[in-house]
């Protein structure tokens, strides 16, 4: 197992390399020059040569790469053109927001996704089946800032329960958190009810059931854990969809998070801030996914194995 | 000779015949799946309202034409999904929106189906140090988000139609390429692919004629649910300001330009993201329905 995750770490290494490398020329591909944008419309063909040098960006754009991997593996992102500090340091300050909504999200979508799954799975061709899976149906097209926006609608504007945006108490975090998790929970328990349909037909589960079993037991132990792995797999992908949605919620809910972040940077052609934001939300996605993998190893005794 | 030419035809018209059937067959199924089936009806009338929005709706005169006397009129017999905040028809810019929409989700993931399944192809068919490069390359793509790469390359691009189509386009190729190269990679060694290769057939007519065609099903459904999730990331780019900007309509942009009257006009924001969400609701219909319509072991 020791082997297996080092594996995958060591995998993970020239994905992350290749990100970089990708995103800083693309994000070289667009228009203006980041001095002039630093200096302002008023300043010199003088002043702004200067600080090109200062910079480094008179060099190739190759040599800029490398200097900025150099100053990466350092842990230096490099510096904010729009506010003059580390990007490091800004995007540290928003990420906790991100990382607390993205959980209450995640945590919110499996308590509803995975009973629910489990619950049209057993009643299967019933109303109760039918319903939730409308509802899930319906939650899976639904656009995240849409349905961002009818909350605020009904829960801020109309009722004025909740707070329309910020992150000034708890009760600011509910109506991000629906909105980002409610698509997930969506095709959570879609994947959770096909996956227990499947396993509930198996033999074994026949054989629970003559061997006098509980309900309870057949379907929490026998079926669930065996049913998991596609689920599983989903929850994953769907955390690395929650980080591209953040950028949405953050957006709509004015929510202090790096998504919100990377989208002022973008206005502001702020390019080292927006690298920096793409470089940890690629990060974050590659580390859920590495989680799943090994998640796999703990729910099936069969995939375990594998790893001896 | 002269035996050789009834035989040959006779194989054609049968190999015709077949793929017929089986077109046939498979459409059969789909209308069998209700859901599937009132999916396609709502996408082919939405498909005839973006090409006939001109016939329905003078563009100049209803989605560019300012009339402030009527601005912000709730849904009406005359207005029936109201008015914008400059008196504009918000069914006309719906309906125009439409093609907007569509065109780009369509010709974004046709231009990603077509360089993906190429690359998909050749990694799967050739395998070795092509299928290495092509999917290092692609799992580099897929280690960002899909939404954020588009937000990336939209961002140093510029906001622009072709530049959110260039983004789409781009952000779905690593997706057909996995997709048709697993579908190859399941057909490459079948007998009838070592015949065509025994036959003499070249390598592109192999891969094109004989591999393709019969991994169409997973590339099918992968394409459906693909428009879906880029008629959402096309709405969601224009909201955040980074695609079609205002006047042009389109779902998105009509969504953002109503977030601002959300309190006293709350239509503004609420049909436009209906049309998004009923458009997405039929193709996952559909693309559900097309997946169970070709699985061969639920015939």
């Amino acid at each position: 197992m020791g082997k297996y995750i080092a594996k995958r770490i060591a995998y993970m290494i020239p994905v992350i390399l290749g990100v970089t490398l990708l995103v800083f020329f693309i994000m070289h591909l667009a228009p203006g020059n980041p001095a002039q944008i630093i200096l302002g419309e008023n300043a010199t063909a003088e002043q702004i040569a200067t600080l090109e040098h200062e910079m480094g960006l008179d060099q190739p754009l190759l040599v800029q790469y490398v200097r900025y991997l150099g100053d990466l593996l350092h842990g230096d992102l490099g510096t904010s053109y729009s506010s003059g500090s580390s990007v490091t340091t800004e995007i540290m300050a928003r990420f906790p927001y991100t990382i607390k909504l993205t959980l209450v999200a995640a945590i919110m979508s499996l308590v509803l996704a995975l009973p629910l799954g489990i619950i049209a799975a057993v009643k299967q061709n019933t109303w109760v089946d039918n319903v939730s899976m409308i509802v899930a149906l319906i939650g899976v097209s639904m656009p995240i800032f849409w349905l961002a926006l009818m909350l605020i609608m009904l829960f801020s504007v109309k009722l004025g329960w909740l707070p329309v945006y910020g992150a000034d108490s708890w009760k600011s975090i509910i109506l991000p958190a629906i909105s980002l998790g409610f698509m997930n929970m969506a095709s959570i328990s879609r994947t959770t009810r096909s996956s227990m349909v499947e396993t509930l037909r198996q033999d074994y589960i026949r054989t629970a059931y003559a061997k006098g079993l509980s309900k309870t037991t057949i379907i929490m132990r026998h079926a669930f854990r065996n049913g998991m792995l596609p689920t599983i797999t989903v929850i994953g992908l769907e955390i690395g969809q929650m980080l591209g949605g953040s950028v949405l919620t953050e957006t709509v809910f004015a929510w202090p998070g790096v998504g919100r972040l990377m989208i002022l940077a973008i206005n502001a052609r702020d390019t080292p801030l927006v690298m920096g934001c793409i470089l940890l939300m690629t990060v974050c996605f590659s580390v859920v996914n590495l989680v799943v993998d090994l998640l796999y190893g703990v729910v099936d005794p069969r995939v375990r194995t594998m790893y001896r | 000779m002269k035996s050789s030419e009834p035989k040959t035809s006779s194989a054609s018209d049968f190999s015709a015949a077949q793929k017929t059937s089986q077109l046939k067959e498979t459409f059969r199924r789909l209308c069998q799946n209700k859901a599937a089936l009132v999916g396609l009806i709502f996408l082919i009338v939405l498909v005839l309202l973006a090409i006939f929005a001109d016939v329905l709706f003078n563009y100049q005169a209803t989605c560019v034409k300012q009339n402030i006397a009527e601005r912000l009129q709730w849904p009406s017999v005359q207005h029936w999904f109201g008015t914008d905040e400059f008196g504009r028809d918000l069914l006309a810019r719906v309906v125009h929106g439409s093609r907007v929409s569509l065109s780009i989700s369509f010709i974004a993931v046709a231009f990603g189906l077509f360089v993906g399944g190429i690359l998909g192809a050749v990694a799967g068919f050739f395998g070795g140090a092509a299928d290495n490069v092509i999917m290092r390359v692609c799992d580099v793509f897929l280690a960002v988000p899909m939404m954020l790469m588009a937000i990336v390359i939209v961002a140093a691009l510029g906001s622009s139609i072709t530049n959110l189509v260039i983004a789409l386009a781009i952000s779905s190729v690593p997706t057909f390429a996995r997709i048709v190269r697993s579908a190859v990679l399941t057909v490459r060694d079948m007998e009838y692919v070592e015949a065509a290769k025994a036959i003499g057939v070249k390598t592109g007519g192999t891969i094109f004629h004989y591999i393709l065609p019969n991994c169409m099903g997973p590339i099918i459904v992968q394409t459906t649910l693909r428009i879906a999730a880029t008629i959402s990331n096309t709405a969601a780019l224009s909201f955040l300001g980074l695609g079609v900007v205002a006047p042009r309509p389109e779902w998105g942009a009509l969504l953002s330009g109503g977030r601002n009257f959300i309190r006293d006009s709350g239509y503004l924001a609420c049909i436009p993201g209906i049309c998004i969400m009923l458009t997405i609701l039929a193709l996952n219909l559909l693309g559900d329905g097309l997946r169970d319509a070709l699985d061969p072991r639920l015939k």
